[in-house]
């Protein structure tokens, strides 16, 4: 890195860096053992909650300069959060990672290929539904067409990261581009008056994993819900957050907010617990934003994720019975972390009758996904993803059930690359929770 | 810098993976718990067996290479702040228990192991490690021993020192003692085993201890008393004690640490009361039974408010956990939190709460307190700004006058957290001048080039260096 380009680097740090925050973390070490990378790392601080806010404290106060290794060490973040509800002090890590994030981000220069993987993935794919649909047809063209087996047999895919080879193999059928474009923007409530709730598709959700959000709306209606899809929403912003680009992130954010303030529903239903965490994170985005801090307030007030709004309308005392098998539930980080929400998963698995729930160990530990690092940083995710599925195997689960998109792909690659997609299979949870009332009916 | 071939050499002796130098690592090594105090190495280093840990000291030793030992860096004294550059020694290797002898009720371990693992590990045999710092969770034998901590069940069990038989320590020369071992007896020359526990890394590194154990108490009880002046709750530690129960745990919380405590915690603590405290009683249950009611008694005549007895494991457990929290969730208040350690005989507990309360008034500060009444020790932690110079300068005055209370009621400047860097200005006050000597006379027999964790304990002028403080 040239001279200059550190000292812009700096410079943003000192503008960006919430430092009251930083301040805010007394060392203690309690957020240490709850941290992925650094149990993985075998206890290297560098790689550690704590180590990574004395980075960002140390090149805001001038006592390093924020070189590629201080890069590193931020990139090899999760993102997960789990240190955040164990720190006694109450550090916001997830805002500090942001704000260090986006001072790299603006200036530094990025290699080709880490500019194209950045922004292919993020800039051409995900803020435009229209265009993620485009390019999920692809990518449906492309398994279609015979142009998949050709390229798995030219072995060109040996030239990217082991996590998309094997990425390639799990992915879903893409529905056709027609299922995905003609979808419903209202469903009326199954009695006469319903509570009024809003859908966030998500754009993963609303077109890899469409058979999800159907299954979603289904559940919704079966719990009595009026339900808007509001069209003109777009991707909620969160792996740009995550990635440092917050001003684009803030531009989608305003775009929802408005989007959604027209739909007058009492709740915002999300089925993917990364976007959800981000949606509730709204009104931090544009906390300094006069015109929009109040109205982020109250869109983030209503987000809600699908298996709380579910337990708040008592869809579990409805009939819902599988054969029996033994389940498991992995936490989505944001969820769980962002979102606080993992009590009502395991309450609605284990509510349906033939369903014998085990919990595995470290369930609420993430499982390597965490958008997309698992294609930036195929190595540690892979080392993480070979613990996960340990802890599948010794619960003797057959099905394991996950509550985010980019978890349950994750999931699918760990079953995949333990060669036992014949005896475990991964859902999302509204998937397994419809197949068990229909089950039933 | 080390020069490239002294990292070579250590290169040669670890293995490139074992070496970090980059900038950042540098900076994640340059802190521990103690606000206020920062200073980069030169090199983090991970020797991965005893005869490793030689060769870097015999190493360093020939090159006047500072050594500052490291176990998780959560000392509350600057106590692995390389405040001289040189190398930071890190103990992350070391991390396997090697025997639990159910005959003769000792472990052995490395230093490395997590003390709360290694808890856990003995109870599983149905025996019992006391020695329970708040900071467990993430602590290492190494850093308990080197720094002789206490914790919630000092009162009754004693502190890490009381556990130590023996221990297998590389000098600064290099040389590898083997002191104390699993007997119950043993006068075989100085009690070298003693010198070392609390030596704060500035005599050698420990690579191997043999801990102590006991047979796991029958059973427990816990339980709250609640008061309304903090007076009070002070009086009843110490009758408590002059009538002569030994609870296992007798700790104080007052109404600022109750309720940042209970707002992180959530288990439902009082906070509308001034202050409270967690006792706790093991032993048999008829002794048990006996105990609580007598302290209960006791409570009640020193006008507790209420008293409330945990009816559940889990529960009491809520009750404990939460404790050990209070220094990391008083720092959500204020940007800095400072706290400190002094400690008094336990029947002046009182006089020394209230006049902590009067020193915070006449400096204009916030101050809190809570911790291990039962044992005289106290961590009044201020809430403060480091920004602020003029009232860190306050700060500093008010700690001082705390340090002169304590030493004036018969106690100490630090009962559990060290000297380290910090403490340093203040040793004199405790052991006089005289008692540095003969401190320093034993530190230079044992360490004369001075490389192990120079900057601590006290300041030998042969080695002046700049320190960056941060
Ligand atoms: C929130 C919080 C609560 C705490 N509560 C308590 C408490 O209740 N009671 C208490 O006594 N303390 C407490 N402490 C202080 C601290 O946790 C203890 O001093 C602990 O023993 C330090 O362990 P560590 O592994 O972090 O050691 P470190 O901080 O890494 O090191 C401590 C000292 O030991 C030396 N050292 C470490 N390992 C070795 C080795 N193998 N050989 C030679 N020297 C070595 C270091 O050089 C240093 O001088 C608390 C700290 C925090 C942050
Ligand atoms: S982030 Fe929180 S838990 Fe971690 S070291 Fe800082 S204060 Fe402690
Ligand atoms: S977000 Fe996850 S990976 Fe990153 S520091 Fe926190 S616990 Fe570690």
């Amino acid at each position: 890195m040239k001279p200059k380009e550190k000292n812009d680097i700096a410079n943003a740090f000192k503008e960006n860096m919430d430092y009251n925050e930083l301040l805010n973390c007394t060392r203690c070490g309690f957020c240490l053992s709850s941290c992925p990378t650094y149990i993985e790392t075998n206890m290297d601080e560098t790689h550690s909650p704590r180590g990574r806010i004395a980075l960002m404290k140390a090149v805001v106060d001038g006592v390093i300069e924020p070189d590629m290794d201080v890069k590193h060490s931020l990139d090899l973040c999760l993102g997960c959060r789990a240190c955040e509800p164990v720190c006694p002090s109450g550090v916001q890590y997830g805002h500090l990672l942001e704000q260090a994030r986006e001072s790299f981000y603006q200036h530094k220069k990025t290699s080709l290929s880490e500019k194209f993987t950045h922004r292919f993935i993020l800039n051409s794919i995900f803020p435009k539904q229209e265009r993620m649909i485009k390019s999920t047809s692809l990518l449906g063209f492309y398994q279609r067409s015979g142009l998949q087996k050709l390229t798995r047999n030219s072995g060109i895919l040996d030239f990217f990261p082991e996590t998309m080879k094997t990425m390639d193999k799990v992915l879903p059928k893409v529905p056709s581009r027609n299922e995905m474009k003609n979808r419903p923007n209202y469903l009326p409530p199954p009695q006469h008056s319903g509570m009024r709730v809003a859908f966030f598709s998500g754009c993963l959700m609303d077109t890899i994993f469409l058979e999800t959000n159907n299954a979603t709306l289904k559940l919704l209606q079966y719990a009595g819900c009026e339900v808007v899809i509001p069209q003109g929403q777009n991707c909620c912003g969160a792996l740009h957050g995550h990635s440092g680009e917050l001003e684009k992130a803030k531009e989608m954010a305003r775009n929802n907010i408005l989007t959604f303030e027209n739909t007058k529903a009492e709740y915002i239903v999300t089925n993917a617990g990364g976007c959800g965490a981000f949606l509730l994170d709204y009104h931090y985005l544009l906390r300094d934003d006069p015109l929009w801090s109040k109205r982020a307030e109250e869109f983030s007030m209503k987000i809600i994720d699908i298996s709380s709004i579910l337990m708040k309308l008592d869809f579990s005392s409805n009939m819902l019975k599988l054969d029996e098998q033994i389940v498991t539930y992995q936490d989505s980080c944001h969820l769980r972390n962002g979102q606080k929400t993992y009590l009502e998963h395991r309450q609605l698995l284990t509510s349906i009758q033939g369903v014998k729930y085990v919990e595995m160990k470290d369930a609420d530990k993430c499982c390597g996904s965490a958008g997309i690092y698992n294609l930036l940083e195929s190595e540690m995710s892979l080392k993480i993803l070979d613990d996960k599925m340990r802890h599948v195997r010794n619960t003797n689960a057959t099905t394991i059930v996950t509550a985010n998109p980019g978890c349950l792909l994750q999931l699918l690659m760990g079953i995949e690359r333990e060669g036992l997609s014949h005896t475990i299979r991964a859902v999302h949870i509204v998937d397994l929770l419809l197949e068990a009332l229909e089950n039933n009916n | 810098m080390l020069t490239e071939s002294i990292q070579n050499e250590l290169i040669e002796i670890v293995g490139v993976k074992n070496i970090q130098v980059s900038n950042s690592s540098l900076l994640a090594y340059s802190y521990d718990a103690t606000p206020g105090f920062q200073s980069l190495p030169d090199a983090v280093v991970s020797p991965r067996n005893t005869e490793e840990v030689a060769r870097i000291v015999k190493l360093c030793n020939h090159h006047r290479i500072p050594i500052t030992p490291r176990g998780s860096g959560t000392n509350l004294s600057a106590g692995t702040t390389p405040l001289h550059g040189g190398i930071v020694l890190l103990m992350k290797h070391f991390n396997r228990i090697l025997e639990i002898d159910e005959e003769n009720l000792t472990v052995r371990t490395q230093p490395g192991v997590i003390t709360e693992s290694l808890i856990k590990s003995v109870e599983e045999k149905g025996l019992f490690y006391p020695p329970d710092p708040s900071s467990m969770k993430v602590s290492q034998i190494g850093g308990n021993i080197n720094e002789n901590s206490g914790g919630l069940r000092g009162l009754k069990y004693g502190v890490t020192r009381d556990y130590v038989m023996g221990l297998e320590v590389v000098l600064a020369n290099g040389e590898i003692i083997r002191t104390g071992g699993k007997l119950a007896k043993d006068v075989a020359g100085y009690d070298l085993t003693s010198l070392i526990v609390g030596s704060e890394g500035t005599l050698g590194i420990v690579t191997e201890a043999t801990l102590k154990l006991i047979p796991m108490p029958e059973t427990k009880k816990t339980m709250l008393a609640l008061y309304n002046k903090m007076e009070d709750a002070a009086h009843t530690v110490s009758s408590i004690i002059s009538n002569r129960i030994i609870p296992a745990t007798l700790e104080l919380l007052d109404q600022p640490t109750l309720k940042a405590v209970e707002d992180f915690a959530k288990i439902g603590l009082p906070t509308n009361v001034q202050a409270v405290l967690l006792i706790e009683q093991d032993g048999t249950s008829t002794n048990v039974q006996n105990d609580i009611g007598r302290i209960e008694a006791i409570c009640r005549d020193h006008h507790a408010r209420e008293v409330t007895i945990a009816q559940t494991k889990e529960e009491a457990e809520a009750l404990t956990a939460a404790r050990r929290l209070a220094l990391t969730a008083l720092a959500r208040l204020k940007p800095t939190t400072i706290l400190e350690d002094a400690t008094v005989p336990r029947s002046e507990i009182a006089n020394m709460v209230m006049a902590i309360q009067s020193i915070a008034k006449r400096n204009r500060l916030t101050i809190c307190t809570f911790g291990h009444a039962g044992d005289g020790n106290l961590h009044p932690t201020c809430l403060t700004d480091i920004r602020d110079t003029d009232e860190m300068s306050r700060v500093e005055k008010a700690f001082e006058e705390i340090f002169h209370k304590a030493i004036e009621l018969g106690g100490t400047i630090t009962g559990e957290h060290g000297v380290g860097a910090m403490k340093l200005p203040y040793l004199n006050l405790k052991v006089g001048s005289a008692g540095i000597e003969a401190m320093k006379a034993i530190k230079r027999a044992i360490d004369p080039n001075l490389i192990m964790n120079p900057g601590k304990m006290f300041v030998f002028l042969e080695r002046q260096r700049l320190v960056v403080q941060k």
